[in-house]
């Protein structure tokens, strides 16, 4: 990187053009300095555009994921994940020649070729979201605890939205971005996952899974949330459904 | 007993307000006059003990200090059920405006008139 005068990393970039011109990747952030700088940089390899939220982090993680060649908008406090999706979904609209909108976990658990997979399904069927499921894929090795809690949050998922998806809570989403723009996050925690699904529905939006691996590292489980957690999303929902409906 | 009515009632009352989560106009009146009627009613009540136990009788409640606790327990609930509704919506407001300042230190230009519209490469 060849240095200049100008603070914006930005204009520092090499003129390499990765591809995916009109995709914006989103990755919310919580002090992940341990693997951000690998995560952009490979997700850089085939997306020009990577926006990294930083969600108040005390770590590096800003700094790291700049230097590996992405955006980084920083919450000045800790906002929790939603409002981080959000930030960044609204980053990437106000970017010209942005279409396609995919959010992406920090932690390394998604593959780029499940990424683009996804973008090139939403491109190439018109769909308005894509939703990445890890029970789709027949190679997944979902640990047993956590299929079953995952397994209950689908069938609460569909009980309650009427989608027909298989995987409540995946961080690999495409989004076009009429859809995009429409979404709004306002549950704390880690309810917005389902709350995006429930936007879906309410949105009538057109949508589709794609079979994605999850790669279960020890470094992604010690960050991942715990099981009764499902419990708190549980009572947001109930209580966001009812609103919705009052 | 109509003691029992007015609290169930009142608890549906508090039920509601929780799934609404709005505020409206007409809740910022009911709250205006509920504080006007009990500041009334407690000066009442001190000037005439004999009254408030009077009063819990003819709703079926034994003694006036009884029928102060339910009250008591339904305005806490209510107010309790406020602050929460109060909480939240300042909690948007605040996610709101940390991310206006976040995004415009990401990028100053894009609120602006004069924004690059040329792609960045």
């Amino acid at each position: 990187m060849v240095p200049t005068a100008t603070p914006r990393p930005r204009d520092a970039e090499p003129v390499v053009v990765p591809g995916n011109h009109d995709t914006c990747v989103v990755v919310p952030m919580y002090d992940e300095a341990g693997v951000i700088a690998s995560v952009v940089a490979e997700l850089r390899g085939r997306f020009d555009r990577v926006v990294c939220v930083d969600d108040g982090s005390r770590d590096a993680s800003a700094t790291l994921a700049a230097a590996a060649g992405a955006d980084v908008v920083r919450h000045p406090v800790n906002l929790g994940q939603g409002a981080a999706l959000e930030t960044g979904i609204r980053y990437a609209l106000a970017q010209p020649g942005v279409d396609y909108v995919v959010t992406y976990d920090a932690d390394g658990q998604h593959s780029l070729a499940d990424a683009e997979a996804m973008v090139r399904l939403a491109r190439a069927e018109g769909l308005q979201v894509v939703l990445g499921s890890r029970f789709l894929a027949t190679l997944s090795d979902v640990p047993a605890g956590r299929r079953r809690l995952l397994r209950a949050a689908v069938r609460f998922t569909r009980s309650t939205t009427g989608l027909d998806v298989t995987d409540a809570h995946n961080g690999l989403r495409v989004l076009r971005r009429d859809a995009a723009a429409g979404l709004r996050l306002r549950l704390h925690g880690m309810s917005h996952a389902s709350e995006i699904l429930g936007q879906v529905a309410r949105g009538g939006y057109s949508y589709a899974e794609h079979p994605v691996t999850i790669r279960y590292t020890d470094y992604s489980r010690a960050k991942g949330q715990r099981g009764w957690n499902a419990l708190n999303i549980v009572f947001d929902l109930v209580v966001d459904r009812l609103r919705a409906a009052a | 007993m109509i003691i029992k009515l007015i609290l169930v009632a009142a608890l549906a009352g508090a039920a509601v307000t929780l799934v609404r989560g709005r505020r409206t106009a007409l809740s910022l009146l009911v709250r205006r006059a509920l504080t006007l009627g009990v500041l009334a009613a407690g000066v009442v009540a001190v000037l005439f003990p004999a009254t408030v136990t009077e009063v819990a009788r003819a709703v079926g409640v034994g003694r006036g200090t009884d029928l102060v606790l339910y009250l008591l327990v339904v305005t806490f609930l209510f107010v309790s059920i406020s602050l929460y509704l109060r909480l939240g919506e300042m909690h948007d407001r605040y996610v709101e405006l940390a991310r206006r300042v976040a995004l415009h230190e990401a990028d100053p230009d894009a609120h602006e008139t004069n924004r690059r519209l040329t792609p960045r490469r």
